[in-house]
């Protein structure tokens, strides 16, 4: 791998940057895998990464349908945080966050992780025991959150509005470590570093079914370019993993929801961090390019269409123009949907599955960026060892059957 | 300043109507009919704004809403500023102000531009391969730096006092565009007897039409055309007409939003009028007649203020009476640059010589560029511009057998481009309509449809002004026809072929569908040229071809990784040409490299315009009791729930919230207390299978409560969970008064609909949703008996007829009530139902009779004192969504006999009855004094290493000043197992010891409830 | 905004409705007969298909009746609605969207 710095680009540049070699191969499938990971997301490559890196095992495909980085990796709001309640969702996330911290230079590849702050918003009194429950249990858990007042929310983040507005802001958590990175750079950078470590990575390879043998273990995938056998298969695919798990004959606690997100056009530094508000739906952070990120809610109702209804988008612009009334003049430069997997206690599912050889990463609704790296950290050990690693360890299939739900949103009325 | 470069006549504006105006300081003149471009290059001015990443001078490129470079800040006032705007599409008024962007000190000299000569050390996606270290200095040191670079304009500060509508609009045909596609597609259509609206996003309906001097059609020049084709849309009752229009997004179900700027270009807008308008439209059927935008060459120094596209030039000539310079060099894929080097030619502009890279020239217009004494040039290209702040010559060189020759420069103020036409095929392709790409028309078009739309015009490929009309016409007609037969929305078929049924006989050049996409040869060490290819993201053909030699082998890989195609034109200019570099790159054929998906909006839609009248006390709708206006004038603070405003205390004066509700807790306590409870959701449950759905809803048996009797009841969610809880009157054997928590009703009705509807339809029962018809008013405290007993008739309420938990109906000041006699405070109590109408009335005359007793009006605060003193729990406080009625104390309210209830089967699952689950309890500090804080955790040993086992947390705390003393309810890991144990809260700097306590602190054995 | 067309009223924008998820799916006769992974299974495994959908609506601002539909997940163009207690249709995604 050709290594990434400043003296390279400043040596490379005397060459007119002819030197850069691709930062991934474009390779042909081979016949047999020991691992296929399905879906080149940001979740799916960080697994491959992390079997090749700590697990040694480099034999290894990730299957594309389209490109790599192209589903929600690359249509997300890009905000990072670990401050969830419970405390398996906390070790989770934060496992992630430690991830976050130095992941640039593990991977060499500026993914750009800012801890700018995640700041949430408590609009009343139920908000604000939610949150002060969330900050007493982060901090015995080793997760950095703080209670502000209204007034500490205004001075942390002076743009907002928090009292002139149909619900006043009366405080707010925040953690301090949270903030946002860059979502292409991470896909790029894990497929990059994956690769380099002899990961396969199949682009415009659709997986069309899922070979199980008499003993109803995993054989391989079909795909639109020929049979691959492989002696494991993890399903990494976001959105569309109900359709991926149907092809082994399981049905899912799954739905897949519409989900958008809009940018304004860009402008100088103006927002200082991101903020988050549940109670009015509004999720905005302001990208290194000025542009704002804007996340809405999802939509009533399942769709793969990748994209959803004015009236959601312009409920989330009503909520960001209360909190914000200064951005009324900014403009809506882009507006996308992406397809968010949502399970019933909205939390994930990383885990094997009835089907030996079969496992699944899946379930992470609209918060699932955050974790990437945790998230395939930990599949990765899942895979490797057949067995989940500690930290994934509660997020099973089973919980459902068993009544061990983990249901932050239940909890906390808090969106990831 | 003079309108040095205005031709001596002609255009659209209003040469008796000047108009002053002012940019970055400097005062100018235009007319009436300019847009702030035009009237700038009538001034001479050409340099109007910095380039995103390296600050290079930039002018105007285009005349429409592609422009990505004169980007502007107007401002009426410091609230009404409004950054980024496009000077092409800013119609001029008098006193305009509007400032540059992106520079400082100064646009002619910015220091930014140091960024150009580092360019070498800035190619595409640098910032992903450095400022890796140290770890943190991105965030701290980089990433700043980076950010106060990037950005384009600046954000208003203060909050925007216009006003924003939305409105709502049918018809059977929308027309998008008003080009002569469109137009011939309106009118057609409303000859039919169709509804039509036709909007164009520009001032002036009229499209291309607006800018020809020449061409005639059905005999009439194109203008005199297009005044009486207006005048008859005009007159037709059954055409709206909407310039200033811009349909921005295409939604499922043909609909169409589209904003409407209203005030934007008058220079004293009137107060009653909003800046915008939004318009959500839904179409039985839609024509897009979006017409074709020019392409620009992507050829070495390309960007220099001065090189525009070439029928922009002719736009600002033909309509604008505008000339762009005094000499120009024309470089051309196209006829359009021989058609706007005559119009120039004839504006007055010296054409100094036209490069065209075809090496066959022929045809009219080359012909007549010929005889005019053009030096036309086959078979050359453009190799570089010079000039500093703007273009001052053009090198041009012959290629023969693609080997570029030696550079010849011309001495010119301007270099107009043309690379052919890109169809907009930007609605279609958010309509979800599957684009294809025409080899011969090297574009991509409309292929197959999914909604029920149909394109016409340079939008699908059709050139020639004769064709456009009558594809328009035909469009339109086959429009009108399928709107007809609709229905109701259903997926669209792609139109098939329509022939028009009328002949509109057009005379104008053809300029047939040569074009040019991607990067021109030039000979030179690409490696120190820079050949634009998205001019406002600074992404050159060497940052695409690095993209592809790093692996990116799809556009949106190349898209993401330059950031072409992502300012804020979206690509219009942008995105062929980055295909066709990426295709040669690759080696690969266009149509394989992929295509970025087109989203909404077409152009950069306001904010203000999605959130309309949306803010402040209309965010969300305020819900009051009918009690609430006697509660503010009764000095109450309140507090936000869901959407109602509910009391939360009654100060006097001096008093703050801590010595109201101490107050309040007391005067309930020891006399009487009244309370706004109207809130409490309440549903009407009727029939004979009442009692039935009751059962089978709630966790509780209902099949034995009596008529006049009331009940605790909680609801169960299927996975077993609580969900609501409230009390029940069983008013007859078929009629139950459900009452729900304040934020549930509306949750738990539907739930109740749900299940008799889908599962049990077979039961014979009603449910009405009764929240808004009663108020409520609870009259809690010893001496809430002698109260009421004045007011009421009909009823007995002495303690043997009427015992805690029933429910009786008879008048209360003639007004009819339902009266519980139920408690929430442990005290003796009941609560009035009375419709909404008097719920004033009665309050005032229990206020009024209970004087006397000294009666205390309390807020929601004491309330929630009051009942935790008893231990009653509140649903979502001491319950979050994970709680089974067990958990919280309640398995006394399910009925154990009962076959099935929602919620019963998940029950019974192992872990909803595991000993560690968390149960309520109590807590007591051993510290009196001390309150706990709702949400802290609660731990056995605080000293434990993190992460520290948690053993649960406090979900209810209060001082009590009944109690004198702190109280406290909590959700513990086995809670009841640890009552008399003690625990310990830890807090950010120590540790609080509590005993576990039961839940009860206040009459225990509930002596006080029958008073 | 979807258009939805109710069984009982007719076509009427999406926000008088509220989703109610996948159709037919009934809950159990007797669920105290079911074991823990057959009652999971009711109450958490959905179909989720890319493609034909049977799913539930309410015409909460309406009528207030529940009704099912069938609607393509990839177009989000509905084949036909109906009323509940119907049996779904016999009609497959092809078939496009007339109603």
């Amino acid at each position: 791998m050709q290594k990434f710095s400043g003296f390279e680009l400043f040596r490379r540049a005397l060459g007119g940057h002819k030197s850069w070699q691709p930062q991934w191969r474009n390779p042909e499938p081979k016949a047999e895998y020991d691992v296929v990971i399905v879906g080149a997301g940001g979740h799916g490559l960080a697994a491959a990464y992390y079997l090749a890196k700590e697990h040694g095992i480099t034999n290894v495909a990730v299957i594309e349908r389209g490109w790599l980085g192209g589903g929600n990796t690359g249509r997300n709001t890009t905000i990072v945080r670990s401050n969830y309640l419970f405390d398996e969702s906390a070790a989770l996330y934060e496992h992630a966050v430690k991830l976050w911290e130095g992941l640039s230079q593990d991977i060499n590849y500026n993914v750009m992780y800012s801890a700018r702050g995640v700041l949430m918003l408590a609009h009343n009194h139920h908000d604000e025991i939610s949150f002060k429950r969330h900050v007493h249990a982060n901090r015995l858990n080793g997760v950095d959150n703080e209670w502000l007042t209204a007034e500490q929310v205004k001075e942390f983040c002076p743009p907002l509005n928090i009292k002139s507005m149909r619900y006043p802001i009366i405080g707010g958590a925040l953690q301090r470590r949270g903030g946002t990175a860059r979502h292409d750079a991470v896909a790029w950078g894990f497929a990059r570093a994956a690769d380099s470590r002899g990961v396969d990575i199949i682009q415009n390879c659709e997986v069309t079914g899922i070979r199980r043998g008499p003993s109803g273990a995993v054989e391989g995938v079909e795909t639109s370019r020929g049979f691959i056998r492989a002696k494991k298969v993890g399903v990494s695919a976001a959105g569309h993993t109900s359709v991926v798990m149907a092809m082994a004959g399981l049905r899912m606690p799954l739905e897949s929801f519409p989900l958008q997100a809009l940018v304004s056009e860009p402008v100088k530094p103006a927002f200082p961090t991101v903020v988050m508000s549940n109670t009015i739906h509004a999720y905005i952070s302001q990208s290194d390019k000025g542009e704002m990120v804007i996340g809405a809610g999802t939509d009533a109702y399942t769709s793969y269409s990748q994209r959803g209804a004015l009236h959601i988008t312009a409920h989330t612009l009503d909520a960001i123009c209360e909190l914000v009334p200064q951005f009324r003049r900014l403009r809506m430069l882009r507006n996308w949907g992406g397809i968010v997997d949502v399970t019933p206690d909205r939390s994930p599912i990383i885990a094997k599955t009835p089907v030996p050889g079969l496992y699944v990463n899946c379930g992470w609704g609209t918060g699932g960026f955050k974790a990437t790296p945790g998230s395939g950290h930990v599949f990765a050990h899942t895979i490797a060892k057949d067995a989940p690693h500690a930290i994934n360890a509660p997020f099973t299939l089973e919980r459902f059957r068993d009544g061990f739900l983990i249901d932050e949103a239940a909890a906390a009325a808090v969106a990831h | 300043m003079t309108n040095r470069f205005r031709t001596a006549s002609g255009g659209r504006i209003d040469r008796a109507a000047p108009l002053s105006f002012r940019f970055d300081g400097q005062t100018f003149s235009g007319f009436k009919g300019d847009t702030l471009a035009s009237a700038l290059i009538a001034n001479g001015v050409h340099l109007v704004g910095r380039s995103f990443k390296y600050h290079r001078p930039r002018g105007f490129l285009s005349a429409g809403s592609d422009e990505p470079n004169a980007l502007v800040n107007v401002a009426r006032d410091a609230a009404r500023a409004a950054p980024n705007l496009r000077a092409t599409q800013v119609e001029l008024y008098e006193g305009l102000k509007a400032q540059s962007q992106n520079r400082w000190p100064s646009l002619s000299f910015d220091a930014g531009a140091v960024n150009d000569l580092a360019a070498p050390f800035l190619p595409a996606g640098f910032y992903y391969k450095t400022f890796m270290w140290p770890a943190g200095a991105w965030k701290r040191f980089y990433e700043p730096k980076i950010r106060a670079m990037a950005g384009l304009g600046v954000a208003p500060d203060l909050p925007d006092p216009d006003r924003y509508t939305q409105n709502h609009a049918h018809c059977d045909v929308l027309v998008v565009g008003a080009g002569p596609a469109g137009l011939a597609a309106a009118l057609a259509a409303a000859e039919s007897g169709a509804k039509v609206i036709l909007c164009d996003e520009q001032a002036e309906l009229g499209g291309s039409l607006l800018s020809e001097t020449t061409a005639t059609i059905e005999g009439k020049p194109a203008a005199d055309w297009l005044a009486a084709t207006l005048a008859t849309l005009t007159a037709r009752d059954n055409v709206t007409l909407m310039p200033r229009t811009t349909a921005f997004g295409y939604f499922p179900h043909n609909h169409i939003a589209l904003a409407e700027r209203v005030t934007e270009h008058l220079a004293a807008p009137g107060p009653d009028l909003p800046r915008e308008r939004l318009w959500e439209v839904r179409a039985k059927e839609v024509v897009i007649a979006a017409g074709a935008l020019e392409r620009p060459l992507v050829f070495p120094d390309n960007d220099r203020p001065g090189v525009l596209l070439a029928d922009s030039a002719r736009t600002y000539a033909n309509r604008y009476g505008t000339k762009v310079g005094e000499r120009a060099v024309i470089f051309t894929a196209c006829d359009a640059g021989y058609r706007a080097a005559l119009d120039l030619k004839a504006a007055g502009v010296s054409i100094a010589a036209i490069a065209d890279l075809r090496a066959e020239v022929s045809g009219e217009l080359p012909s007549r560029a010929l005889a005019a004494g053009i030096d036309v040039r086959p078979s050359t290209v453009l190799v570089g511009t010079k000039g500093r702040l703007r273009v001052a010559s053009a090198q041009l060189a012959k290629v023969t057998k693609g080997a570029v020759g030696p550079a010849e420069t011309i001495a010119c103020d301007s270099v107009l481009m043309s690379g052919g036409f890109t169809p907009s095929v930007h609605l279609f392709s958010q309509s979800r309509g599957k684009l294809v790409w025409d080899g011969a028309a090297g574009a991509y078009l409309p292929g197959t449809s999914v909604e029920r739309e149909r394109s016409a015009g340079a939008c699908r490929g059709v050139n020639g002004l004769q064709r456009v009309l009558e594809d328009g016409y035909a469009q339109g007609e086959a429009a009108a026809l399928a709107a007809r037969t609709y229905t109701s929305p259903a997926r669209g078929a792609t139109p098939a072929p329509a022939a028009p049924s009328r002949s509109i006989p057009a005379s104008a050049e053809d300029l047939g569908t040569d074009g040019f996409i991607g990067a021109t040869p030039h000979g030179r060490n690409p490696a120190f040229t820079k050949a634009f290819v998205d001019w406002q993201n600074d992404v050159t053909a060497k940052d695409l071809k690095l993209a592809t030699r790093e692996g990116m082998r799809s556009i949106e890989h190349v898209k993401r990784y330059t950031t072409t195609g992502m300012a804020t034109d979206q690509g219009k200019t942008s995105n062929m040409n980055a295909l066709g570099i990426v295709s040669e790159a690759l080696d690969t054929p266009v149509p394989k490299i992929g295509l970025t998906t087109f989203r909404p909006p077409f152009t950069p839609t306001t904010f203000g315009l999605f959130a309309g009248a949306a803010r402040g006390d209309v965010f969300d709708p305020v819900r009051k009791t009918a009690i609430h206006d006697w509660a503010a004038e009764h000095g109450a603070a309140f507090e936000d729930v869901g959407n109602w405003k509910r009391a939360h205390y009654f100060p006097r004066a001096g008093e703050d919230m801590h010595a109201a509700v101490a107050r309040e807790c007391k005067a309930v306590r020891a006399s009487v207390g009244m309370f706004d409870a109207s809130t409490l959701g309440k549903i009407e449950v009727v029939g004979p299978d009442a009692a039935e759905f009751m059962n089978r809803m709630y966790t509780n048996a209902w099949a034995k409560l009596e008529p006049g009797r009331l009940r605790y009841g909680v609801m169960l969610r299927e996975d077993g969970f609580v969900m609501d809880d409230g009390v029940v009157g069983r008013m007859a054997a078929d009629r139950f008064h459900v009452t729900t928590t304040t934020g549930g009703a509306p949750r738990v009705l539907a739930h109740m609909e749900d299940y008799l509807q889908t599962e049990w339809p077979d039961l014979d029962v009603w449910l009405t949703s009764t929240t808004e018809q009663w108020s409520v008013i609870a009259v809690q405290g010893p001496k809430a008996r002698e109260v009421i007993a004045p007011l009421i008739e009909g009823i007995d309420l002495s303690k043997e007829a009427f015992p805690h938990m029933s429910v009786r109906e008879g008048t209360i000041l003639g007004v009819p009530t339902r009266l519980f006699s139920v408690s929430f405070t442990g005290e003796l109590g009941f609560e009035i139902n009375v419709p909404s109408a008097y719920g004033r009335a009665v309050w005032e005359a229990v206020y009024a009779a209970g004087e006397r007793f000294g009666i205390t009006p309390y807020g929601t605060e004491t309330m929630h004192v009051l009942r935790a003193e008893k231990g009653y729990i509140i649903v979502g406080q001491e319950t979050d969504g994970t709680a089974t009625p067990d958990d919280v104390n309640l398995g006394w309210a399910v009925g154990k006999a009962k076959k099935d209830f929602v919620g019963k089967r998940s029950l019974l699952r192992e872990s909803m009855s595991a000993p560690d689950r968390r149960q309520l309890v109590g807590l007591k500090t051993t510290d009196p004094k001390i309150v706990l804080e709702e949400g802290a955790q609660i731990v056995a040993d605080p000293a434990a290493p993190v992460p520290v086992p948690m053993l649960g947390f406090v979900t209810s705390s209060y001082h009590s000043a009944v109690l004198g003393r702190s109280i406290a309810l909590a959700m513990v890991k086995g809670g009841r197992a640890r009552i008399g144990t003690k625990l310990m809260v830890p807090m950010p700097t120590h540790a609080i010891e509590v005993e576990v306590v039961e839940p009860v602190f206040y009459d225990p054995k509930g002596e006080r409830l029958n008073g | 905004m979807l258009i939805i067309t109710c069984p009982w009223c007719g076509a009427r924008p999406e926000v008088e409705f509220r989703y109610g998820g996948e159709a037919h799916i009934a809950r159990p006769a007797d669920p105290s007969a079911l074991t823990d992974a057959e009652w999971a299974d009711f109450l958490y495994n959905r179909t989720n298909p890319k493609g034909l959908h049977a799913e539930r609506w309410r015409h909460i601002h309406g009528c207030g009746r529940y009704f099912n539909a069938l609607r393509d997940t990839v177009s989000d163009f509905f084949v036909t609605t109906y009323k509940a207690g119907e049996k779904r249709p016999d009609i497959d995604a092809s078939s496009g969207g007339s109603k």
